[in-house]
């Protein structure tokens, strides 16, 4: 599971760096959105996997009785996700509006602000 | 119950961007509560101020739960001399929006998005707990991301795509970070983190996250190879809005570079190495870059990035003395370049255009008023006895001791050009004769305004440059600060002990 993980937040990274390199602004969102996921995945491997342990805590006890998986990277990725959630809807409104206003979705044409003037 | 301050900045801030949305029909209610409460958030930064210096660090546990358990909330002398800052060009920027800003903007809530933003500057000023942290810069740039777009203008919206990017990027890493360190902690609040990362064996690992902060928080504060978003998008929103920006956004970021790197990943000298070697060519690629510049505020955007410089090589020297000496220019650079900025906006409503070559003869037109303006601008190269000059003395007198002469020939050929450049502005914008510039249609130039309006711009400007000039002349006072702030940075057990209470 972890090794299956690993190689999932890998590429998730790898193919969203990619993306980002590339020139047409949707697949620059796109490549943030799958970075975002890999991160939020990353939390979640990191915070170690453990199988079928809620951290309740039994009614006849007061402490827990074995290892238990641990809530905070949940609570931490669910931030996470609906900040970039947030996010996400606001740049897919930006795209939309860039398109509108410069008329082109190629970075490459989006340089008026970096000529000398 | 006297550490409930630590909340206030933050509880201020947040009823008045709500009190702003509920008045959103009307922009003239919403201007008296932004100018009104921004004076009551600066009376409670002062007092912030006052009581952290007599009483020590002050921690808030939220909800009682006790650290490292529960979100901390710290007020250091670090801490609450930025949030006093927040609130000294909080003030100033609320007026001079009121006194600039077009009134379709305002209509679409430009203040409560502004006061937003200044939430979470507090928040993420005040916060000890790294995830928190990341949870502030969110509330931070997004607010941003609506000021930077807000007009929806063909040269914003580019700026906006750029920044958005980046930033989001900037995010991401920091996320990644923070995963990364969980993951070797189990903790997240940063004196906890101090304590278990020391103790880690596994420093490899270590360096690996420190420089994902490293990078993270690099794009944000524009350090060297990071910084092109920067004035690729800081000149595209309304002066107001630059000023906002140029003063605090980035700050924010080496305030989070000088929080993380002087209490958890210390005493590394392969890090203060990467950490003085960027310094140095941030200010040297931010001094050649605003030396090719013919567009003012395009000018004070890569001066921003030179002088960024200077504050992290503070902290890559990681001395008491060097430390105090960053945190002497972060004062300095605040108030300066949000008054640098505003300058700008002034200089657009007199002529019309931000063009060097287009510009001048406003000494002729406004001999008091160019007299003002000059303040920033020389407090900015820091000629004494103005308040740019004593950071920059302990600074080179820092890198002296190390031996370091390339650092003092890249921080003396940054402040050199920042003289050159300064000098050129006084000569093309407010001294040679001026050209005749077709008239734009619709334009409310500043000699047409009603009086009020004229305080309004100009009131923010004197406001501002009497603080750069007290911090100059006045200096013994700062210096004091400064060098408590070193010293409580350089000591994180104080730290440590007051979050954790051990």
């Amino acid at each position: 599971m972890e090794f299956l993980l690993a190689i999932l937040i890998g590429l998730l990274y790898a193919s969203g760096l990619y993306m980002m390199l590339r020139r047409s602004l949707v697949k620059l969102i796109i490549g943030l959105i799958l970075l975002g996921n890999g991160a939020n995945l990353l939390i979640f491997l990191l915070g170690r996997i453990t199988k079928g342990k809620p951290p309740i805590i039994p009614e006849e006890s007061y402490n827990f009785l074995d290892a238990y998986a641990d809530p905070v990277p949940q609570a931490l990725i669910l931030t996470a996700i609906v900040i970039s959630f947030g996010l996400q809807s606001f740049a897919i409104v930006l795209i939309k509006r860039a398109y509108k206003v410069v008329k082109t979705d190629d970075l490459d044409q989006m340089n008026s602000t970096d000529e000398f003037s | 119950m006297i550490q409930h301050i630590v909340l206030y900045p933050i509880i201020v801030q947040l009823l008045l961007a709500i009190l702003l949305l509920f008045s959103w029909n009307s922009v003239k209610i919403q201007k008296y509560i932004s100018a009104g409460g921004s004076i009551i958030s600066l009376l409670v930064a002062i007092g912030l101020m006052i009581t952290v210096w007599n009483e020590g660090t002050l921690t808030i546990q939220a909800g009682g739960w006790k650290a490292p358990f529960g979100i901390t909330f710290v007020a250091d002398a670090f801490a609450a001399t930025m949030v006093l800052l927040t609130a000294i060009s909080g003030i100033a920027v609320s007026f001079f929006t009121v006194g600039t800003i077009l009134k379709a903007r305002l209509k679409f809530g430009f203040l409560p998005v502004l006061h937003f933003l200044f939430l979470g500057l507090n928040g993420a000023f005040l916060t000890g707990d790294i995830f928190n942290l990341y949870v502030w810069f969110e509330i931070i740039i997004i607010s941003s991301f609506v000021l930077i777009t807000l007009g929806g203008e063909k040269k914003q919206i580019e700026g906006a795509v750029k920044y958005f990017t980046l930033n989001i990027f900037a995010s991401i890493i920091f996320l990644t970070a923070i995963a990364v360190l969980y993951g070797l902690t189990g903790s997240l609040n940063m004196a906890d983190l101090a304590l278990k990362i020391a103790a880690l064996e596994n420093r490899g690992l270590v360096e690996v996250t420190a420089i994902l902060f490293l990078i993270g928080f690099g794009i944000k504060a524009a350090i060297f190879p990071l910084y092109f978003w920067l004035p690729a998008s800081y000149h595209t929103p309304p002066p107001a809005v630059s000023a906002v920006f140029g003063g605090l956004l980035t700050k924010v970021g080496v305030y989070a570079l000088i929080r993380v790197f002087t209490l958890i990943f210390v005493g590394d000298a392969f890090l203060e190495n990467i950490i003085l070697v960027l310094a140095g060519f941030t200010m040297v690629a931010g001094a050649l870059g605003a030396l090719a510049q013919n567009n003012i505020a395009k000018v004070f955007s890569y001066l921003i990035i030179c002088h960024i410089g200077y504050m992290i090589l503070g902290l890559g020297l990681y001395t008491e003395a060097a430390i105090a000496g960053a945190i002497f220019y972060i004062i300095h650079d605040i108030v300066v370049k949000t008054n640098l900025f505003m300058v700008s906006g002034l200089i657009y409503r007199i002529k019309g255009t931000y063009s060097m070559r287009d510009l001048g003869g406003i000494y002729a037109k406004y001999p008091l008023l160019s007299l003002l303006m000059i303040v920033p601008l020389f407090s900015l190269v820091g000629i004494p006895p103005f308040s740019g000059f004593w950071p920059k003395l302990s600074l080179i007198t820092e890198s002296f001791k190390i031996d370091n002469y390339w650092l003092i020939a890249a921080l003396l050929f940054g402040t050199f050009i920042t003289l050159f450049v300064v000098a050129r502005i006084w000569a093309e914008v407010f001294w040679k004769k001026g050209k005749k510039i077709p008239e734009i249609q619709n334009f409310r130039y500043f000699h047409l305004l009603k009086i009020e309006k004229k305080i309004e711009i100009i009131g923010p400007i004197v406001f501002l440059a009497i603080i750069s000039l007290y911090i100059g002349f006045g200096a013994e006072n700062i210096q004091q600060l400064a060098m408590r702030v070193g010293e409580e940075l350089m000591n994180n057990e104080n730290y440590i002990q007051a979050v954790l209470g051990k």
